[in-house]
């Protein structure tokens, strides 16, 4: 598979050491460069995976660009939408083929249930000889070919009949209840999610010790023309920047910061903080950080549905803390 | 017009029913079987399929028949439309990929509905049946639970 450089740290994970378990190779490739989504194809290469927008770099992909070269060589493209979430992007309109949720984050919004979406298009031809688990006779279903049987519903009839049997990844009917729960308000609460990143963005942009904020909804983002295109309610409401006094003035701010929950999830209706160098990301040195997109001093910030004006008066208290410890501004 | 279809029919002959478990026409007899529908075979291969005798056309089938069902190539269709019109049938429904201009028009100049390119079984799923409860886009937005709208 080839896959984007710049992915949810779990995801990395998954694919580096359990799909390296099940003898699936990953070939990474900076998501901006079209070229190198070209050149990393090779004659057993399955298909393309990257982030509507990536965690927690804030790149935005080029859905449309990426969708053809995939398709122009046979592979589908698989999408994480999760930071997005239908409301502003729907991949498979830029001709995603499969697109996934985590739905733990924006869909149920509040931070309670842990689940899962696929979504595919029904329109990849999964019969192109290339993936022969779903479209041969299936030894586990009494020889029936999936694809050729059900047609546009034959990749997810498989997902369900099989793979979802076998590893019984199934959502927990309270959770199904919760989503359902969460959907109802999905179009509210994305609206205003965003409206509080831009604003909270905004004022960091200009803040005398935040550096790098990599919020593409912002005007000088580079990213600007694919926001316009692809997100053009909203470049979501996750975004990372840079404490000027690293490590130390990262771990000050988020101990002056009392409104935002310091938790490791994001997508909740709760504003959300986490450091990483000094919690998920504790035990890498400087070298492995950067190599892992983040900086000694990277704050990721999930920016939830409260008022504006509240959120900003606590990330001043977290500036405050950082500054009085006097790691700050170093 | 397809849900009308659904809930006035009571007999369904489905002409090119498999007796292979398997196969997507077997599916649809069974599904059509538990949700009510008498189904009535039409193959002169097998000799019962699904508890019901199997007819090898429909001209032999001795009952009234609502909707046939065509699970057959494009080219079989003219014939089976005639035969169809013959049966005083209210419906031809075409099952995937089944189109065939001229079989169409002889039924639809008799009066008949002509429905092609369709899955009956998952056209009941998705209007009066649990389409949803599979995770698939049923492309209805309703709050209206499966009746008649």
């Amino acid at each position: 598979m080839v896959s984007s450089a710049s992915l949810y740290g779990g995801t990395v994970n998954q694919f580096k050491h359990v799909l390296r378990k099940l003898s699936v190779e990953l070939t990474w490739v900076d998501p901006d460069d079209l070229d190198a989504w070209r050149a990393a194809i090779r004659a057993n290469t399955k298909a393309f995976f990257a982030e509507t927008i990536g965690n927690p770099g804030g790149n935005v992909l080029d859905l449309e660009a990426v969708a053809r070269i995939a398709h122009e060589h046979h592979l589908p493209l698989l999408v994480d939408n999760t930071f997005a979430t239908p409301y502003l992007c729907r991949p498979i309109e830029w001709g995603a083929d499969i697109v996934l949720h985590s739905a733990t984050k924006y869909l149920g919004g509040h931070g309670t249930s842990i689940g899962g979406v696929v979504v595919e298009s029904g329109q990849f031809n999964w019969s192109n000889g290339r993936f022969p688990v779903i479209a041969d006779p299936s030894p586990a279903y009494h020889g029936l070919q999936f694809h050729e049987t059900f047609g546009t519903y034959g990749y997810l009839m498989k997902l369900r009949a099989e793979t979802l049997r076998d590893l019984g990844a199934c959502l927990s009917p309270f959770n199904a209840f919760l989503f359902l729960q969460g959907l109802e308000t999905l179009s509210l609460r994305m609206t205003r999610h965003v409206e509080n990143a831009l604003a909270i963005a905004n004022h960091l942009a200009t803040h005398d010790l935040a550096a790098n904020v990599r919020y593409a909804g912002l005007a000088g983002s580079r990213y600007r023309p694919l926001v316009d295109k692809y997100l053009p309610r909203g470049a979501g409401a996750v975004f990372s920047f840079d404490i000027r006094g690293g490590r130390a003035a990262g771990e000050d701010f988020i101990r002056g910061v009392t409104l935002w929950s310091h938790l490791a999830n994001v997508g909740d209706a709760k504003s959300l903080v986490i450091h990483p160098a000094s919690t998920t990301h504790r035990q890498l040195d400087e070298q492995e950080l950067k190599a892992a997109g983040v900086g000694p001093g990277t704050i990721r910030l999930s920016v939830g549905i409260e008022d504006a004006a509240d959120l900003i008066w606590d990330l001043e208290q977290g500036f405050a803390r950082a500054r009085a410890c006097g790691a700050a501004g170093g | 017009m397809m849900q009308r279809i659904l809930l006035d029919s009571k007999t369904v002959a489905i002409v090119g029913l498999s007796g292979n478990p398997l196969r997507a026409s077997h599916f649809v007899g069974f599904y059509l079987q538990r949700h009510g529908y008498r189904v009535i075979p039409v193959n002169p291969r097998e000799a019962e399929i699904l508890g019901e005798r199997s007819y090898p056309s429909l001209r032999d089938v001795p009952v009234a028949i609502d909707v046939v069902n065509v699970f057959r190539t494009p080219d079989a269709l003219p014939g089976i439309a005639e035969e169809a019109v013959e049966r005083r049938a209210k419906c031809l429904w075409c099952q995937f990929n089944v189109v065939n201009e001229a079989g169409a028009r002889i039924a639809t100049q008799a009066g008949l509905t002509v429905i092609m390119d369709r899955c009956i079984k998952v056209e009941h799923a998705r209007f009066v049946g649990r389409m949803h409860w599979l995770g698939f886009n049923t492309q209805r937005i309703t709050s209206v639970r499966g009746m008649l709208q």
